[in-house]
């Protein structure tokens, strides 16, 4: 992997308790000698500069306003600021680049929705009067459509990263599972999506679909029915496919992503299999017993302790 | 307190100097639960019951179709003379109504053959939905056969699978003669012995202990 020169954080964004203490000394008034006129009145403020000065002030003001009663600078200054491992790489980014193309999903499937009729006789047609006859329409379903695949292909890389970097253990496992939920539900989105436009391929690929859950034995032969809503692909199999893609399953993603990211932050991420653990060079603050050496080598940290996780860079 | 409360509020009362005390506490004499618990437990069963008068006729109207058979439906395909014993002829019928061409599907329609073992006078509708997943098959004239295009299933002339992966017979259309037009109808499934049974879905097998595996859905119609 080429390393990247690390970004230079301004002060300005980073909060008080994370902001480095000046070096002795160099703090308080300047060395050296003071200014050669004390009595001389200091230069009274134009109102200008005072308009200018509040100005300055009032985004400031402004946030602190909203966070005096969400309260929420402690957690998100948590959230964006949390330590990663050393060995962090570009693969720790499949899960934020899932994310991204989740949301391109989301935004265009809105918009697509505006124009689209989820109807056996006009589905069709308004997905061909999207593509040839919307603004950018061709652009809007191009994307929804590609990006659908990008979305199953960045889901199973993510998911690969997660397995071969053996971040799915303990303490993780509830993460990976939530993950293949997620995984379903995005194959589900996949499978009712294709029936959408409506034409030979969606209508064909769609019945052998329904025709292999019908496979499984003794609920199989129900579940297509309940797929068709029907024993034949029908006038409200379309409608059902629609209701399941934009509807029941979003939602459910949206929710599983939230509770697959909040369990990101509160977990942190594993350092790559390649980087060794170290241990904290200053004292852990609980007993070591509790700390609890795992036999290989390897300490099992605990943020809320101070104790840092694996190959966690010790800045202290 | 509560004595001193007494004693203000109720001066002509005694006292009361025997406070029942619970014991154990939160429990009086002849209760098996207390209180607090009473009311937990009804205001969850209170929760619960709002909760299933939500969900139960969402899920009931998302499942019902699975319980819902459609009304029987004949349709004309041809005079009888369309029909000659030794090859087929193509129809194209409405199976689904309201759906325009979506809900059309087509059949392989001819005479009955002594030859074959088949009843006399009879016609037989083979259904061109491969038993595989349900690709659409087509009679090879030359070959005598049907062929999918998607997976490579072949068929014999009455519909018996010789080849590749389907996993029984085509599907037949129960026939009937009006006014001397030939009618198709509902569609049902065969076993490899051309017994005819309840329509299954494309990739289930039928006969034998699969009539257990893949049951019957109440939305098809009695085989005949």
């Amino acid at each position: 992997m080429p390393s990247f020169p690390k970004p230079k954080i301004p002060d300005a964004v980073v909060p008080p308790p994370l902001r480095k203490p000046a070096k002795p000394g160099s703090g308080g008034t300047p060395k050296g000698q003071a200014p050669s006129d004390l009595k001389e009145a200091p230069e009274r403020k134009s109102a200008g500069d005072k308009m200018l000065e509040v100005g300055k002030e009032a985004p400031i003001d402004a946030l602190g306003w909203v966070d005096q009663r969400l309260a929420a600078s402690g957690f998100l200054t948590g959230m964006l600021f949390r330590k990663v491992p050393k060995g962090t790489n570009w693969f720790y980014t499949l899960g934020s680049a899932t994310l991204f193309a989740f949301i391109v999903q989301a935004t265009t499937g809105v918009f697509l929705a505006m124009f689209y009729t989820p109807s056996a006789t006009q589905a069709y047609s308004s997905i061909a009067h999207i593509n040839n006859e919307v603004p950018l329409g061709q652009l809007v379903h191009g994307m929804h459509k590609w990006g659908s695949s990008v979305m199953v292909i960045l889901i199973f890389l993510h998911m690969g990263r997660t397995f071969f970097f053996g971040a799915y253990k303990y303490p993780r496992e509830l993460n990976w599972v939530i993950g293949v939920v997620l995984l379903i539900l995005t194959m589900t989105m996949a499978f009712t999506g294709y029936l959408l436009p409506f034409d030979q391929r969606s209508f064909w690929a769609s019945i052998v679909g329904i025709n292999i859950n019908g496979t499984g034995p003794i609920v199989g032969p129900y579940l297509s029915d309940f797929l068709r809503a029907g024993p034949e692909l029908g006038a409200t199999t379309l409608a059902r496919f629609y209701a399941i893609h934009m509807l029941l399953v979003p939602g459910a993603i949206i929710a599983l992503i939230g509770a697959h990211m909040y369990l990101v932050v509160k977990l942190g991420t594993t350092a790559p299999p390649w980087v060794k653990a170290q241990r904290p060079k200053v004292a852990a603050p609980v007993a070591p017993l509790e700390a609890g050496a795992n036999g290989n080598g390897r300490v099992n940290g605990d943020r809320s302790n101070g104790v840092p996780v694996d190959g966690e860079e010790t800045s202290a | 307190m509560a004595d001193d409360a007494n004693k203000v509020n109720g001066a002509d009362e005694a006292p009361i100097k025997e406070r029942v005390k619970p014991d154990p506490p939160g429990y009086f004499e002849g209760e098996s639960m207390t209180r607090r618990h009473v009311f937990t437990v009804a205001s969850q069963a209170l929760g619960g019951l709002a909760a299933a008068g939500i969900v139960l006729p969402a899920v009931g109207f998302a499942v019902a179709p699975i319980f819902h058979r459609g009304k029987e439906r004949w349709e004309a395909v041809g005079p009888v003379s369309d029909f000659v014993e030794d090859t087929y002829r193509q129809v194209v019928f409405t199976e689904t109504e309201g759906i325009g061409d979506a809900g059309k599907t087509t059949a392989y329609v001819r005479k009955s053959s002594a030859d074959l073992g088949e009843e006399p006078g009879k016609f037989v509708a083979v259904s061109n939905r491969c038993a595989h997943l349900g690709c659409p098959v087509r009679f090879v004239e030359a070959a005598g056969n049907f062929i999918c295009p998607c997976h490579g299933g072949v068929y014999d002339f009455q519909g018996k699978r010789i080849g590749g992966p389907p996993v029984r017979p085509l599907d037949q259309f129960q026939t009937r003669v009006r006014q001397g037009q030939v009618e198709v109808g509902p569609r049902y499934s065969v076993t490899s012995q051309m017994e005819p049974v309840r329509a299954r879905d494309p990739g289930e097998f039928t006969g034998g202990i699969w009539e257990y595996l893949y049951p019957p859905r109440p939305s098809t119609f009695p085989a005949p």
